[in-house]
């Protein structure tokens, strides 16, 4: 099993994270979403993208996340080509239904 | 669906169909169930997760398309304006039932120490995804996962990454503000991930 960055490490990013245009990993997990959907300001995106080169366990976790978002993605559905046939029992229902 | 298709304008046959359709023509109706059911089922497949209750979607969304095709001015693709219909038919079958064995999202949620520092397991190695989908199990792997976040934000992770709706067509079919879809999502997505985990650590058989 993998090991998280020991308490140390983690006080030291914690005080270098309290320097100006610095933000927490907290913070930054905040942004993800605005950052994936390119809707920060430039600020921000700077703060996040700068958070984002010292950082590395935030470096992993987006890889991770964009890893699984995109197996979502891709994963989610089938294309319309790959679709099992419609049931006819379902056909009917429909028409039947119309019919009424 | 791609996106694309849901800016264009209606093809040119379906002009026609819809006419027949509107019409009342039997046979026109029956080609036009024939075309749509399959993808709407798929669609109704995702959000509802049961085989019978989306049969039941799609026919209430086939209900609704007929009563309604005559009205249809062509606005949108029509495609997406049944792709609509069907979404928000089987969202309303959803709020009947009942889907157990799902996690506790809290659970599955990143972790911060009091300096707001990320606690993360290392990450040594990390497949790509391109390598995961050529797994044969990927789509059962990844959509029994989906499947086990709770249905408030597996709905939206569904309606935004898989359906591509935006978020403020989602806030609109769940009578929720925009901020609480982007809260959900992320979480949903963190959720996920951490489900994924042992996936994309290459660590899962």
């Amino acid at each position: 099993m993998t090991q998280a960055a020991p308490t140390l490490m983690r006080r030291i990013r914690g005080m270098m994270f309290k320097m100006p245009l610095m933000i927490t990993c907290e913070e930054f997990d905040d942004f993800i979403l605005a950052y994936l959907e390119d809707t920060l300001s430039a600020r921000e995106k700077f703060v996040f993208e700068l958070h984002l080169k010292v950082c590395r366990d935030c470096r992993e976790y987006l890889a991770a996340y964009r890893a699984s978002l995109e197996l979502a993605r891709k994963c989610g559905k089938e294309p319309d080509e790959a679709l099992p046939p419609v049931p006819d029992d379902l056909v009917q229902a429909v028409m039947e239904a119309r019919g009424r | 669906m791609q996106k694309g298709d849901r800016s264009s304008a209606t093809e040119p046959d379906e002009g026609e169909a819809i006419a027949a359709v509107a019409n009342a023509d039997p046979a026109a109706a029956e080609r036009f169930v024939r075309k749509h059911a399959g993808w709407m089922l798929a669609v109704a497949m995702r959000i509802v997760r049961d085989a019978h209750h989306a049969e039941d979607a799609v026919q209430n969304a086939f209900a609704k398309v007929f009563d309604n095709i005559g009205g249809f001015g062509g606005r949108s693709a029509l495609k997406t304006w049944m792709h609509r219909i069907v979404v928000n038919e089987s969202l309303m079958l959803l709020r009947k039932t009942n889907r157990s064995q799902t996690v506790a999202i809290d659970e599955l949620q990143p972790v911060f120490d009091n300096n707001g520092c990320r606690i993360e397991d290392r990450w040594m190695s990390m497949e790509t995804p391109e390598t995961l989908l050529m797994r044969s199990d990927i789509q059962a792997q990844v959509n029994g996962k989906i499947d086990l976040l709770p249905d408030n934000y597996r709905i939206i992770l569904v309606l935004r990454d898989i359906e591509e709706l935006s978020t403020q067509e989602v806030a609109q079919l769940l009578e929720i503000s925009e901020a609480n879809v982007k809260v959900r999502l992320h979480r949903a997505r963190a959720a996920l991930k951490r489900l994924l985990e042992p996936l994309i650590r290459g660590q899962a058989v």
